[in-house]
């Protein structure tokens, strides 16, 4: 069962990796992924817009999978809603597995997949006052759509 | 029917979410925004870009083939931009 959190708060990636091995001894690794906020063309911050309710059991749901593709250990899922600063932690992924490759692997499914099917919106905020809703990209599709349905 | 709204639906309906009674010839999520667009100016706005907009009824990603009912909690939004 996966640890799955939405918070407007900062994650500690040091307290939540150890919460994934302390106390046991058959974790072999765990791979992370930390989503950062970039400052991309002048962008001065980023609110994160989602579906309360939705949101948790559409994370819930895809890390379900994640665990049912790779024999993990534990696996936990923390995205962050509201305004961010360039520089702030937006998501958190990790994935404890027996070996390296089941951890490395289902953690990159984890962020290809939330990236597509969990209700978050971003809106960017410039230097000079506009803002616009961030358009989403085939890109992220096509990176979903490897990992198959 | 509770209808929820995000992101730049929601800022050109207006609304962040309202309680509707569609009439009885509305029985899919399309039948459902092709009504939407009929109540408000914003409304209009927000639905003349029908392809896309994507809906979830009661929490599930859901086509605009889906059939929805009185009781159902039905959100219209973009396509996600998390991660």
């Amino acid at each position: 069962m996966a640890r799955v959190l939405v918070q407007r708060e900062v994650f500690d990636l040091g307290a939540e990796s150890a919460l994934l091995s302390e106390g046991r001894t058959d974790v072999g690794g765990i791979a992370s992924f930390v989503g950062i906020c970039r400052a991309d063309d002048g962008l001065a911050a980023m609110t994160l817009e989602h579906y309360p309710g939705m949101t948790e059991r559409a994370l819930a749901a895809i890390a379900a999978q994640a665990e049912s593709r790779w024999p993990l250990t534990g696996c936990t899922v923390i995205h962050r809603h509201g305004r961010m600063l360039p520089g702030d932690p937006i998501v958190l992924v990790l994935t404890a597995s027996r070996h390296r490759i089941a951890a490395l692997e289902s953690c990159a499914f984890l962020i290809d997949w939330l990236k597509t099917k969990a209700p978050f919106w971003k809106a960017e905020e410039f230097a000079d006052g506009t803002t616009r809703w961030v358009d989403a990209k085939a890109e992220d599709d096509a990176a979903t759509a490897r990992w198959g349905a | 029917m509770k209808l929820l709204y995000f992101a730049w639906v929601r800022q050109k309906v207006g609304l962040a979410e309202e309680t509707v009674t569609p009439p009885p010839e509305v029985r899919d999520v399309a039948g459902l925004m092709s009504w939407l667009a009929t109540r408000s100016p914003g409304h209009a706005d927000a639905f003349a870009h029908a392809a896309q907009i994507r809906a979830a009824v009661n929490q599930d990603f859901a086509p605009a083939s889906t059939p929805v009912a009185a009781n159902d909690e039905v959100a219209f939004f973009p396509p996600v931009t998390g991660g």
